[in-house]
């Protein structure tokens, strides 16, 4: 500090419509002893004539525009993507059946529709290596990191072999090996969660960076603006990425934003914003990987909007009467599995009664997790007593 | 030992650890360039650097979280809160994320965090600047919550909290930031979490009382002294786990006890001690268990007012003289 002058920066009436953002004091690289410009402000008052005018252009992956070649897939990782979406939909769709053979009980939330947007996700990351980080509707981002059907059923089950032995549920799946930093069921109240785990790959100085997934209803929590503005000013290695499903609970996104056109909302921090098309897994992995490569991996957080459409209601519970007559089936004609289907049988990656096959035996596979989740124990009953706190023989109140 | 002021000895117990162990870091508003609200962190950013001694906007919700996220990936989080009051604008983050990651992933998520910062009441600073907040971190299980009274304790319960895998709410008082004691300077200080300290030895009445409610106790025991009756009193230092063996033997060989807590007395630490205290001796009390807490009001402003709002030396002795059946 002694070598810096203390004194204002020559500000000039420009200079108030510009100012830049300071350095992240987070170096990453755990070496940075002194402050980068010390604490006094560098913004100017001297007002400038006006209007003030900005351009901004944000980025968009549509559907249909991507080939798995350019995305770096194989033809039989092609088959694993479908694979690993059709896993999602028959698991989801047995829970809904579990559910009514109250074999599963609490809130369920379905995530029947937007399958594409876990799986282009999580193969666009180093599992077990970066960090992904999810809302309540969590069983297809588990599925999709590669939690087996057989833990995560269990733990639907409240069964001691889930994947948080049966103390989570539906809303709570983790799994610390692969990163899976949990489904998180307040709304919006993982989001600082994300910048932290983020904060912590930067902080050791490591590559890695945390997607960040939410609904399109956690934007409207204070949670999102501080967890933005964190990650804006100690440039984290963070993708915040809304699955805007299009309803919150039953409150249609635009009837709920003053600024419906969610991708803009990443520019209030100076985002690098982005909106790409849910339905489509090339679209979704596209995205995810320029937003990580090109600005995460550089600490520069950035905001992707994934637009898709949840076909069940909220929870199991909700009979969804709010919305638009053929609405559904107008989304579902744009169906994510279908799309990868066709496009597996017109580039001639796989027949469609071998495709039919793969969905056989995922049937079986989800069949078998149920079976096997059945069969398992309940947690003993001293477990209620245990993982509270690290601390050996903690003198609960009797 | 050493004599410093209390905020010296957080600030030795901060530094200590983190020169111990580079997962370390302190993040808050104004800890960094301003050197802390209340300088506790004085000259920390000139020792650790910007990567470990991290200001923060005013963003309690977003700073709290960003530090449990760490604290999930491997980070050990020293958040500081400028009081606890602004802690509520994080409430959910901890009271619900902190506390319970370990619990909802089966184990597989540690959340070594400290938040800590001023607690209570600071003088005339009115309603919203005045809460006490012990009672009401300690109802969520899988958080503990410290509140020391002298430099000593502070020092060392404060590195213990720094070594805990668990989330742990370390409470400060303004008003006792200057307060000059005895400090140890023996090498690795550390006092377990959970123990309580027999401030004062005496046979008559048993006196309870953390942070600066232990001070009142301590002027009141020797009021009472002049009166000819000993108190004994017992600072329980950590609030959760509450070591209630300490007291319960205490009170087994005085058969009267008081409890101060400058918190609104409804579903208070006063109110927990007195059940516990019940629930495991009753047969040994020889009097109604009697507690001296601020009254069942918002903290007020005016001095006369606040004056009456805040636990006591002059209530306490009287209680404790209710309780020996001489007045």
């Amino acid at each position: 500090m002694a070598d810096q002058q203390n004194e204002a920066p020559d500000a000039t009436a420009e200079d108030a419509a510009t100012t830049e953002k300071r350095p992240s004091p987070l170096s990453g690289d755990g070496a940075s002893e002194e402050p980068i410009e010390g604490p006094w402000t560098h913004q100017s008052i001297d007002i400038p004539e006006g209007p003030i005018e900005e351009t901004v252009s944000f980025d968009t992956y549509p559907a249909g525009q991507y080939g798995h070649g350019e995305l770096g897939f194989e033809d039989d990782e092609v088959l694993d993507l479908l694979r690993n979406m059709l896993l999602q939909r028959r698991f989801e769709n047995r829970c809904r059946q579990m559910y009514q053979q109250q074999k599963i009980s609490g809130f369920l939330h379905l995530y029947i529709g937007q399958e594409a947007v876990s799986t282009g996700s999580a193969n666009a990351v180093d599992i077990g290596e970066d960090s992904i980080i999810t809302a309540y509707r969590d069983h297809g981002m588990g599925l999709a990191m590669g939690l087996t059907p057989e833990e995560c059923m269990a733990e639907l089950f409240g069964k001691k072999t889930g994947c948080s032995k049966g103390k989570g549920g539906s809303m709570h799946f983790f799994d610390r090996e692969k990163k899976m930093m949990g489904g998180h069921a307040i709304v919006g109240a993982h989001l600082p969660l994300g910048a932290g785990i983020a904060f912590a790959h930067k902080y050791r100085g490591e590559d890695n960076v945390c997607l960040c997934f939410f609904g399109d209803g956690a934007m409207h929590q204070g949670a999102f603006r501080e967890a933005c503005n964190l990650a804006g000013i100690y440039e984290l290695p963070i993708v915040f990425v809304c699955e805007n499903n299009q309803y919150a609970m039953g409150t249609a996104v635009d009837r709920a934003f003053s600024k419906p056109d969610l991708f803009k909302h990443g520019y209030n921090f100076d985002f690098p914003s982005s909106l790409a098309s849910g339905m489509d897994v090339f679209s979704v992995n596209k995205a995810i990987q320029d937003h990580v490569e090109n600005y995460a991996r550089d600490d520069q957080p950035s905001f992707l909007e994934v637009r898709t459409y949840r076909y069940q209601g909220h929870s199991i519970t909700d009979p969804a009467e709010y919305r638009a007559e053929n609405e559904l089936d107008e989304r579902k004609s744009e169906d994510a599995i279908v799309r990868l289907e066709k496009y597996i049988v017109d580039h001639d990656i796989a027949t469609q009664e071998e495709i039919d096959g793969m969905d056989d035996e995922v049937t079986q596979t989800v069949k078998d997790a149920i079976d096997a989740a059945d069969a398992a124990d309940f947690p003993d009953e001293d477990a209620l007593y245990d993982d509270i706190y690290a601390q050996e023989e903690y003198p609960f109140i009797a | 030992m050493a004599t410093l002021q209390f905020r010296e000895a957080l600030r030795a117990a901060m530094t200590e650890e983190m020169e111990r162990d580079d997962d370390i870091f302190l993040i808050g508003e104004e800890v960094a360039e301003y050197d802390g609200a209340y300088k506790v962190s004085k000259g920390m950013l000139d020792q650790f650097g910007r990567d470990r001694v991290i200001d923060s906007p005013i963003s309690e919700l977003g700073f709290a979280g960003l530090g449990i996220g760490a604290a999930m990936n491997g980070l050990r989080p020293i958040v500081e809160f400028m009081t606890f009051n602004f802690s509520f604008m994080a409430f959910d983050q901890v009271v619900n994320n902190a506390p319970n990651m370990r619990y909802m992933s089966g184990g597989q998520f540690d959340v070594p965090i400290v938040f800590r910062g001023p607690n209570g009441a600071a003088g005339q600073l009115g309603a919203t600047h005045s809460n006490s907040t012990e009672a009401l971190y300690a109802n969520f299980p899988g958080l503990k919550v410290v509140s020391p009274s002298v430099p000593d304790d502070g020092k060392g319960l404060l590195k213990s909290a720094i070594r805990d895998d668990d989330p742990v709410v370390f409470l400060e008082s303004e008003l006792m930031y200057g307060l000059k004691d005895e400090v140890s300077e023996e090498d690795d200080y550390t006092i377990p979490l959970g123990s309580a300290r027999v401030a004062r030895e005496g046979g008559d009445v048993t006196i309870v009382a953390h942070s600066k409610s232990y001070h009142v106790a301590m002027d009141a025991a020797e009021e009472l002294e002049k009166d000819g009756y000993e108190a004994e009193v017992i600072d329980p230092r950590t609030i959760k786990p509450l070591d209630i063996e300490t007291i319960v033997e205490s009170v087994v060989k005085t058969n009267r006890c008081v409890v101060i807590d400058e918190s609104n007395p409804f579903a208070s630490v006063a109110s927990e001690v007195t059940q516990q205290v019940q629930d495991r001796a009753f047969d040994y009390l020889d009097a109604p268990i009697l507690r001296v807490t601020a009254p069942d009001t918002p903290a007020p402003y005016a001095p006369n007012l606040m004056d009456e709002y805040m636990p006591g030396v002059d209530e306490t002795v009287e209680k404790c003289k209710r309780v020996l059946y001489t007045e």
